[in-house]
């Protein structure tokens, strides 16, 4: 039987200014990992770009009625993957139609998706009950 | 944001002193830029060496500066990149489109 060694489930405030602070989480937990230091610290970055892109899209797509809602994160370690799910409220998207950047074209946006797929090996956007989930999963071993 | 605003010769750099640029300052940052621009400022250089991080909206805010100095003939030049913060650039093939220079010392001696 397989073994959770972490589950994380964090509620915070749709505000941009709490960024930093899931950021940090994420990255906390990629240095508890026992996986080499230097995989380990480039995990980390990587872990903070993925949620903290994850989380300012369900903020800025969030319900504009709702502006008093909130974001829902969970992180786990198990067995060779770390999974992280970001809960949004909003209208939801596309994951499949939103296309890799022109490079050629310097656009101030749209390059969040872009930075999340890249740094992680699988990531799904489905509809759920309570609203829509943004899946990630990063192999670690 | 905390931003150090100073003229070195005729370049005006503004020193982010700040480890983070993501969705909560980079707005911030845009506006500071295009503020700066507007006020006759002929050659900004952006400090990023305190930068540990940045996201795509702090690219965004990058672009925009860099889009709103090439529109008043103005030079626009970042400094100072951490690897994981140069990383992004490259990710983005960003590093082929903005003035890159090691430190802050380097770019003003350009």
């Amino acid at each position: 039987m397989c073994e959770t060694a972490v589950n994380l489930d964090i509620v915070v405030p749709n505000k941009t200014r709490y960024l930093r602070f899931v950021g940090a989480i994420a990255e906390q937990l990629a240095k508890e990992l026992d996986i080499q230091e230097d995989k380990r610290d480039a995990l980390a970055f990587n872990l903070n770009l993925a949620l903290t892109e994850a989380v300012a899209n369900a903020i800025q797509y969030s319900s504009p009625t709702k502006a008093n809602d909130s974001v829902r994160i969970c992180l786990s370690v198990e067995d060779a993957y770390l999974s992280v799910r970001v809960f949004d409220h909003g209208k939801g998207f596309d994951l499949a139609a939103v296309p890799t950047p022109d490079f050629d074209e310097l656009h101030e946006r749209g390059r969040g998706i872009f930075f999340i797929r890249s740094v992680m090996d699988w990531v799904q956007y489905r509809k759920t009950d309570s609203g829509h989930v943004l899946e990630m999963r990063k192999k670690i071993a | 944001m905390r931003v150090a605003k100073e003229m070195r010769d005729d370049r005006t750099v503004l020193s982010i002193e700040e480890d983070r640029i993501d969705a909560h300052n980079s707005g911030e940052l845009k506006n500071l830029v295009l503020k700066t621009l507007e006020g006759g400022a002929q050659n900004v250089v952006i400090d990023l060496a305190r930068v540990q991080f940045i996201d795509s909206s702090g690219l965004g805010a990058l672009l925009s500066g860099y889009k709103n100095a090439n529109l008043r003939s103005s030079g626009f030049a970042l400094a100072g990149l951490q690897p994981r913060v140069r990383s992004m650039f490259e990710l983005t093939r960003l590093h082929r489109v903005f003035d890159i220079y090691p430190s802050l010392q380097l770019a003003l001696s350009a």
